[in-house]
């Protein structure tokens, strides 16, 4: 159905534009002066019918499953709903769907197949509906923008209004993720913070997300105090920048003062390929090599290490950021003016004096603003500490020890199944709120340092 | 001038002055090879990070068969029916043949068989399903060996350590070594690496339904990323006059390019699967949050590449009466054209690479076939790597290199037809 809707739609937008192009050019035969070009009157009815269609069909698409669900749950019997928690009804619901798609298990009631019957009729119904309104439309939209072909019609303008008005909102879409992320986030963890205490969540310092699913389970009761997981992430970071700082800087600085064109050609893409490596591989990496080698060399000094030691997650991340601070580091030692250099060199002072003195000195706002980035990105990274890090949240330290980060929990509670409802899920949220606004922060703080830095030399 | 140099009472040539400068040269090259030294880690590392792939992912490429002799009975295939035979029973009886010593020993056949991978009789079945007309025949096989034996006849199970620290026992050993005798142990390119999908077996396991995966993904996110991100960079860099509406856009495409990708993964299971009640695990989803990441980096590389058309050419085209638009989309836009498609490859490579947010949206999901559309349950590249990292059988660590050198292979295809791109088209004024 949905398919046809699309297909009724590319028929309506080529017939609409040959339809107004033929009378454009009948028009212009006939010795009038036409204020457009033909082309502008085709693409006119084209565009005409082709954006309000497939906005509408969209948002069909859209919409569709919620309100049929809807519809079917208002329409099942009274009574066998009642008193049902949300997730057991999202159960019975997709129960429904599963019968809808003819994948039966067992003996259903009664009622059930009645709503999946229901169901299938609702959808059949939505895609023949879907059908009817989009050739409705589409044949409207043609109608109207063929009455408008003459000869003074400004097709033109309003072909590139309606292009400025698809530009416009293009744009706009970068604003609507900024609102969605921050509206789900908002909206899941105010949930949170219904059922867990607000203080509680930031002050605690006890983390233990697995509560009990049914009553009689013995397990603990779930305490949701973030400090714990916080301080693994500061830890993590800080090995990670511990690492990455000094050899990016050092490498950007001998690639930038002391190395020749040939050798810059080389290490340049090197260091370039150790940024494209996507996450996952590091993380396999860090499972795979780092994390036995720190054992086995633990093991040498009769060091207890865990074997989610953070130093194995904390190092592999900080490889990951070696090249992103230092080819920020080569922007911001490149952007100082040479004359500081020049002037520096000339007075008689050795290369790495002038570094160290001279072009350090001017460009460590940039460089700040790098490592900061550096930090948000190591703070948000996902997959190396989810394969290398610990899942248990511990208050320490000790770098030897297996800690565990923000985004590890994000990711263990909400892989598998996930309900709405409890305050596991949520938590999820809680953290990925806690984790946006840190890096939003830094990632502010660190785009002022740049811009102030670039506004003293520009 | 030597009496200036007296004047100021200091001595040039002087032992002072001497060990001064050295002291000074000895940080200057301290300082290089500091740097030489960072530059050297940096190198170790990936080569350590790629030998080690390649060390434990070559062994996946080929894998252990077995050919024999199968005589397929007609008392356990029906030739009616032949998907429903025991072909279970078939191999068995392949095995007493190959071993007529232990043919009445029940528990001794048992391991036999498990020489055997557990697919090894669905290989049989759908040769028979396909040709109904074998049955009654003996026909020569080639089926894959179980994980263990893999690993023994690839040298990872040394039977040299003591039999309560292996997988196999002496006896299986030895059964081995005398299938190896006779010849019939052949070890050919692994095909089923690429043309099969996932399995809990790893001599079974491929990767064609996360290849196919992430090709939808790609696709969506390819097809929704493009335009947008082309069309909100021309409003930007064209269009939008100087005001708060366009700064605002402009603060949040930055923002959003440094958001952490699992913020999208909770944006995603969120908005797309919990309030549009999109289906779980789909690539088309994928997509769609994918899209989502490299919007910004779509936008920035546009913008960059609209900047270095030189305003000459608008100015011409204006001159002789173009429209604003005509002028956007008949020159300056064609003219970028490179540019802008060198970075959304770039963009796609990352893409093609993020696992975080597939993992919140259930990509991680485990499925035997290959998704036929983009709206099926599917796993990507990435996740797949992901799980099969976490699989406790031996044989996934060389699976999980081998998959890790596929993406790796598909991402370097990507980045060098990217510089190929920018170094044949860019247009330097």
């Amino acid at each position: 159905m949905t398919l046809l809707a699309f297909v009724i739609l590319l028929a309506a937008v080529v017939i609409g534009y040959v339809m107004n192009l033929r009378a454009a050019r009948a028009i212009r035969d006939g010795g009038t002066r036409m204020h457009s070009l033909e082309g502008f009157h085709g693409g006119y009815a084209a565009l005409m019918t082709l954006v309000p269609t497939f906005f509408l069909i969209i948002v069909w698409l859209l919409f569709q499953d919620t309100v049929i669900t809807a519809i079917v749950k208002a329409g099942l019997p009274a009574g066998v709903l009642g008193g049902k928690g949300t997730g057991e009804v999202q159960l019975i619901m997709s129960e429904i769907r599963s019968i809808a798609g003819g994948r039966i298990f067992g003996t259903p009631e009664d009622w059930k197949l009645e709503a999946a019957e229901h169901l299938v009729a609702l959808r059949e119904l939505s895609g023949w509906l879907l059908v009817a309104v989009t050739a409705a439309l589409a044949s409207a939209m043609m109608y109207i923008s063929r009455r408008t072909v003459a000869a003074e019609f400004r097709a033109r303008q309003g072909v590139e209004r309606i292009l400025h008005g698809l530009m416009v909102s293009c744009a706009v879409v970068a604003i609507f993720v900024t609102i969605g992320i921050v509206a789900s986030l908002l909206f899941e963890t105010i949930r949170f913070f219904q059922m867990v205490p607000f203080w509680d969540f930031v002050l605690g310092t006890n983390w233990e997300p697995q509560i009990p699913i049914r009553e009689d389970q013995v397990a603990a009761e779930g305490a949701f105090g973030m400090l714990p997981v916080f301080l693994g992430t500061l830890v993590i970071a800080f090995i990670a920048m511990f690492i990455a700082t000094p050899i990016g800087l050092l490498s950007a600085v001998y690639l930038h003062e002391f190395a020749s064109r040939r050798v810059r050609g080389v290490v340049k893409p090197v260091l370039e390929v150790l940024a494209g490596v996507p996450t996952v591989v590091y993380g396999f990496f860090a499972i795979l090599v780092i994390a036995p080698a720190i054992r086995s060399f633990g093991d040498n000094f009769g060091l207890p290490i865990a074997p989610n030691t953070a130093l194995a997650a904390g190092s592999v991340m900080g490889i990951m950021l070696i090249p992103f601070i230092s080819s920020f580091a080569d922007d911001a030692l490149g952007a100082v003016p040479r004359s500081l250099r020049d002037g520096s060199l000339a007075v008689g002072a050795t290369q790495a004096e002038t570094i160290s003195k001279v072009l350090f000195p001017a460009a460590i706002p940039g460089i700040v603003g790098g490592i900061l980035l550096a930090v948000s990105r190591a703070i948000g990274e996902t997959m190396i500490v989810v394969m290398a890090a610990g899942l248990i949240a511990k208050m320490t330290i000790n770098p030897l020890d297996s800690v565990t980060t923000v985004t590890v929990q994000i990711v263990t509670l909400l892989i598998g199944d996930t309900a709405f409802d409890s305050p596991k899920t949520l938590a999820a949220f809680a953290l990925g709120m806690v984790l946006f606004l840190m890096t939003l922060c830094i990632n502010i703080l660190a785009l002022r340092i740049v811009r102030k830095y670039r506004e003293i030399y520009d | 001038m030597t009496d200036q140099t007296n004047a100021t009472g200091f001595d040039w040539d002087g032992p002072a002055f001497q060990s001064q400068m050295k002291k000074r040269r000895r940080s200057q090259i301290r300082l290089k090879l500091l740097g030489l030294g960072a530059i050297a880690i940096a190198f170790l590392m990936l080569m350590l990070l790629i030998g080690s792939l390649i060390s434990t992912g070559y062994q996946a490429f080929t894998q252990t068969h077995l050919k024999i002799e199968v005589f397929l009975d007609p008392e356990h295939v029906d030739p009616e029916n032949p998907a429903r035979g025991n072909y279970r029973q078939i191999l068995t009886d392949t095995m007493k043949v190959q071993f007529p010593e232990v043919a009445d020993d029940r528990a001794a056949l048992r391991r036999l068989t498990s020489i055997l991978s557990n697919g090894a009789q669905f290989t049989i079945r759908d040769r028979v399903v396909a040709n109904p007309g074998l049955i009654g025949e003996t026909v020569q096989f080639n089926v894959p060996v179980s994980d263990d034996y893999d690993q023994l006849n690839k040298g990872l199970i040394d039977p040299e350590t003591p039999e309560a620290h292996r997988r196999l026992k002496d006896d299986e050993i030895a059964n081995f070594e005398l299938l190896k005798d006779r010849g019939v142990v052949t070890k050919p390119l692994n095909t089923a690496l690429l043309t099969n999908a996932d399995s809990r077996f790893p001599e079974l396991a491929g990767l064609k339904g996360a290849l196919v995966g992430s090709f939808y993904a790609l696709l969506t996110c390819f097809l929704l990323s493009f335009p947008l991100g082309i069309g909100a960079a021309l409003y930007l860099e064209e269009f939008a006059p100087r005001n708060r509406f366009s700064d605002l856009i402009e603060i949040n495409i930055n923002n959003l390019a440094a958001v952490p990708s699992v913020v999208f993964g909770l944006l995603a299971l969120a908005v797309f699967l919990g309030w549009f009640g999109m289906p779980r695990s789909a690539p088309f989803v994928g997509g769609m949050t994918l899209a989502l990441m490299t919007l910004p980096t779509i936008i920035i590389a546009t913008r960059a590449a609209l900047k270095a058309v030189p305003p000459s050419i608008r100015e011409a085209a204006l001159g002789v009466g173009a429209s604003k638009q005509q002028v956007v989309f008949g020159h300056v836009l064609p003219l970028a054209m490179p540019g802008i498609l060198t970075g959304t490859i770039i963009g796609l490579a990352q893409a093609l690479g993020e696992t975080a947010p597939l993992l919140l949206i259930g990509m991680n999901a485990f499925i035997t076939s290959a998704p036929s559309t983009p709206f099926d349950s599917a796993t990507a590249l990435p996740t797949q790597i992901f799980i099969w990292a976490d699989s406790p059988e031996r044989g996934f660590v060389s699976r999980t290199s081998a998959a890790i050198l596929v993406l790796l292979t598909f991402l370097i295809t990507m980045n060098a037809l990217a510089i190929f791109m920018r170094q044949k088209f860019e247009r330097k004024w």
